[in-house]
């Protein structure tokens, strides 16, 4: 089966300093991929390559067959490709209801007239939306905190927030930057439901995730990253004996990285 | 309890010109209500998008010149041996084309602006207005310069069956500018509370997250400077056929400042906002002239400007709007501060 | 020929005070991310500073001219600790905001204090200008020129060259680290702002004896520091150099072979093409963002 999603030889540099040498990996349709590596790996920023916040030095990256290189993020994802944020994943002043409302506002597009005029229609329509924010919000078991700002929210619950506001886009693929990170360990398992509902409703999932053990457990498959290079790719069970991986991590390379992290920061 | 400051000013509002007989407050009303329509038009960009328009002057005064000299008529020769001559109609036509016109610049202005994010709205709009002012001046043909467009008619409604009315006394321009007021009031509330306002919510609070949602950012905000510099141009266009005498300087930066302020002391972002802002700062002049120089009470208002955006950011309706909510008993979730006090609340 | 010869020596001359005020906005704004709306108050004010030490001082004109720089300097380190220390953690709207509201309230003082009428700065200065073949120019604005060319020399070896400027540069990349890094961020803004509104003061005192002297100077001053500040790329002090000369060159030229009643509009126009062309500015550096 083609790839979903394409990374073709992906380089960025931002001045002098490489952020990603060469990544290239695909994404099959309808499964859980895990992006990992160290802190300063690249991830992020390959992810904000995917979703057309950066532009990439060179390579592509292809989008079910779609060339992205000159796709805004907006159109990006009405493409259907979603993706969370790892820092400011909320609208902190909203209430989670208008979260996800605001994630829900290119549905219906009415007319400019029936944006001034309250039409049936547009009342329809504004209360079809409800009902679908509704549904979202139900099925991230946020209903209990659906009229408080998202802001009061604690971490974890943030984060769900976050991730019910990419599937009100309904996305065919979602991106997720550091999910778990703030949630307990039952939250995390309750998400790990989570995310397998969702990709069984038919959405390709890709994970930046710090959490090993929860990568081990979603993932169909892994990519490791260092240095903005992609250097093992394969299943949890690959992954977890890869030597470069166990290095990247723990080995004697850990010092330098140390002092490299410092520098880039 | 904020919303219902808006039925309540137009309650009270409605009523004012049957016990208020004097010709000067009355005329301080009605220059209130025309810069409060402003002070609206210009919350629509800096209270729902974030974006500040400090040349609203200049969709103002284009709207006053535009109306007053379809009004009037001119006769103005242009390059290349071209030449339009106009020979003067309807103020209503003028009031219609002045929203027209003054829309298709905001257009024009948000669209060469929103190219980028930051400050450039701000710049662009506070150089345009420069720019217009010196067209005004210097385009003496069409503007007559600073000797200014005079003897501008008042403006006139068709009723239907009873022919044409002219508005010519204070009572009628009011009730004008109050009809106007109310229209562009609904005309925020709606597009603030439809999937529009939200897609502006969203930008003003995260702009990242917002495109991640697929809102389309450039088309959002030019969309919003468009209805607002449409807004400002009928206060244009009403100030013109009220005043009836226009020049240069209905292009001054002060007219901008006024309308922010008005905006920032009553609430940006808020709805009530410009209306109460706009009374406050409508009427302040009417209660410092007898004690203070012009000089003086604008450093009075940079001071009240100052000391709003201190002591309450969000301006007086929404520090209301927080008290009143205070006394209910509010469930209060205290704000994780860090991922790690998040997880032990939990 | 001659006339295109004489306009090119009236821009470089301009074109030295326009790039001073297009430093001083553009280091505030990038450094503090702070869009200054008092600069152009600071303009005024260092014509004002000039002529109060020169004129009801009378203090000599070389010694007046150091002591409105130092005036703007103060009035720059009181604004930024008076009212930007407070809103540090702010957004740039209500920091923009605060900045027009003390606008407002310097050039209403100063029209209250002074009153409307244009006030002269006598400079010692010859008034028949210096004729070299075709070209004629004042000594005093050949001195406002190098004075400021001095003052942007000043300026660039202040940044690049001093433990001040090292601290500021790092401030400019990313004020967190920079803290991390043992600077002291608080310090560094004052500072800023202060050279900032210096270099406005000192242009407002090189051009105030040029023309005259008025409370409304600063207002046209200001939207052209915007328009070079655009030009250059917000944040980017040799964009606004540049910036400055082409502005310059733009207005003298446009108002030599246009119109002279639209001089003050090249700066708009200038904008426009910018923003159509290259939006970040002809200088701009790429920005790292996520």
């Amino acid at each position: 089966m083609s790839a979903i999603l394409s990374v073709e030889h992906v380089g960025m540099r931002f001045g002098g300093l490489t952020a990603i040498a060469d990544l290239h990996f695909d994404v099959k349709p309808g499964e859980i991929l895990s992006l990992i590596g160290p802190n300063g790996a690249g991830k992020t920023t390959a992810f904000n390559i995917m979703t057309g916040f950066l532009k990439p030095t060179t390579g592509r990256v292809l989008f079910e067959g779609r060339d992205l290189a000159k796709t805004k993020p907006n159109e990006i994802a009405r493409l259907g490709l979603a993706r969370t944020f790892q820092r400011t994943s909320v609208f902190a002043n909203d209430t989670v209801l208008d979260n996800v409302l605001i994630g829900l506002q290119r549905f219906g597009e009415p007319s400019l007239l029936e944006r001034l005029l309250p039409t049936p229609r547009a009342l329809a329509l504004e209360k079809e939306t409800r009902a679908r924010a509704e549904a979202i919000i139900d099925m991230v078991g946020l209903s209990a905190r659906a009229h408080e700002k998202a802001g009061s929210l604690s971490y974890g619950e943030q984060r769900l927030v976050g991730f019910a506001l990419a599937l009100a886009i309904e996305p065919r693929m979602l991106l997720l930057d550091e999910p778990v990170s703030g949630m307990n360990a039952s939250e995390t398992q309750s998400f790990v439901g989570l995310v397998r509902k969702v990709r069984d409703a038919g959405v390709t999932i890709l994970l930046v995730e710090h959490d090993m053990p929860m990568v081990m457990e979603v993932s169909d498959r892994i990519v490791c990253l260092n240095y903005g290079r992609l250097i093992a790719e394969g299943t949890p069970a690959e992954i977890r004996n890869d030597a470069a991986v166990i290095e990247a991590y723990l080995g004697k390379s850990a010092a330098k990285l140390d002092l490299k992290e410092a520098a880039n920061a | 309890m904020t919303r219902l400051i808006a039925p309540l000013f137009l309650v009270v509002f409605a009523l004012v010109p049957l016990w208020l007989n004097d010709p000067y407050l009355m005329n301080a009303l009605i220059i209130t209500g025309i810069f409060t329509i402003c002070a609206m038009s210009l919350n629509l960009l800096l209270g729902y998008t974030g974006q500040l328009s400090l040349g609203h002057v200049a969709f103002f005064g284009i709207g006053a010149y535009v109306s007053a000299l379809t009004a009037l008529g001119f006769d103005v020769s242009l390059p290349f041996g071209l030449r339009i001559t106009h020979e003067g109609g309807s103020p209503l036509l003028g009031f219609v084309l002045a929203i027209l016109i003054t829309g298709v610049t905001g257009y024009l202005i948000g669209r060469l602006s929103f190219r980028v994010r930051g400050a450039y709205f701000v710049i662009v709009t506070i150089s345009f207005a420069e720019v217009v002012r010196l067209v005004a001046l210097n385009w003496v043909e069409l503007t007559q310069g600073p000797l200014a467009l005079t003897s501008i008619p008042n403006m006139t409604l068709p009723l239907p069956g009873l022919g044409d009315l002219t508005l010519r006394t204070k009572m009628q321009n009011y009730y004008l500018v109050l009809g106007v007021a109310v229209l562009s009031y609904l005309v925020v509330a709606r597009l603030v509370a439809s999937r529009f306002g939200r897609a502006m919510r969203g930008l003003k609070e995260n702009e990242s997250l917002a495109l991640s949602l697929g809102v389309n950012a450039t088309r959002t905000l030019t969309i919003a400077a468009t209805v607002s510099a449409a807004m400002a141009g009928a206060a244009g266009s009403l100030y013109a056929h009220y005043i009836r005498i226009i020049d240069p300087d209905v292009f001054l930066f002060s007219y901008t400042v006024t309308m922010v302020i008005m905006v920032v002391a009553g609430g940006k972002g808020s709805l009530a906002g410009p209306l109460v802002g706009g009374l406050i700062f409508g009427l302040l002049p009417v209660a410092l002239r007898p004690v203070m120089a012009p000089e003086a009470q604008w450093i009075v208002y940079g001071g009240i400007l100052i000391a709003i955006l201190f002591v309450m950011p969000n301006g007086i309706v929404p520090a209301l709007a927080n008290l009143t909510a205070r006394r209910r008993p509010a469930s209060l979730t205290k704000t994780p501060e860090t991922p790690a006090e998040a997880g032990a609340q939990s | 020929m001659d006339q295109l010869l004489q306009h090119v020596v009236n821009a470089l001359v301009l074109g030295g005070t326009y790039a001073l005020l297009g430093i001083g906005l553009t280091l505030i704004f990038g450094i503090m991310n702070v869009v200054n709306f008092t600069h152009g108050a600071l303009y005024t004010f260092g014509a004002y500073a000039m002529y109060l030490a020169a004129v009801a001082l009378g203090l000599n004109f070389f010694v007046a001219l150091p002591v409105a720089l130092v005036a703007g300097l103060a009035l720059g380190a009181l604004l930024e600790f008076v009212l930007l220390r407070p809103l540090r953690r702010s957004d740039i709207d209500t920091t923009m905001l605060v900045m027009i509201g003390a606008g407002i309230i310097l050039q209403s003082g100063t029209l209250w204090i002074f009153g409307g009428v244009a006030k002269a700065v006598p400079t010692p200065f010859p008034a028949e200008p210096l004729v070299i073949g075709p070209v004629s120019v004042s000594y005093v604005r050949l001195f406002v020129l190098a004075a400021a060319l001095a003052l942007i020399a000043l300026t660039y070896v202040t940044i690049n060259g001093t433990k001040l400027g090292r601290a500021m540069r790092a401030t400019f990349q990313d004020h967190d680290t920079a803290a991390l890094m043992g600077v002291n961020v608080s310090l560094i803004y004052t500072a800023t702002f202060a050279i900032g509104s210096a270099l406005a003061s000192a242009a407002g005192a090189l051009l105030g004896p040029v023309y005259v002297v008025f409370p409304q100077m600063g207002d046209l001053a200001a939207v052209k520091a915007f328009a070079i500040v655009i030009l250059g790329g917000l944040g980017s002090i040799s964009g606004a150099t540049i910036g400055g000369f082409i502005l310059a060159f733009a207005e003298e030229l446009g108002a030599g072979y246009i119109s002279s009643g639209y001089r003050d509009a090249m700066g708009f126009l200038i904008i426009i093409a910018v923003l159509l062309v290259k939006p970040t500015g002809l200088f701009a550096r790429a920005e790292r963002i996520g």
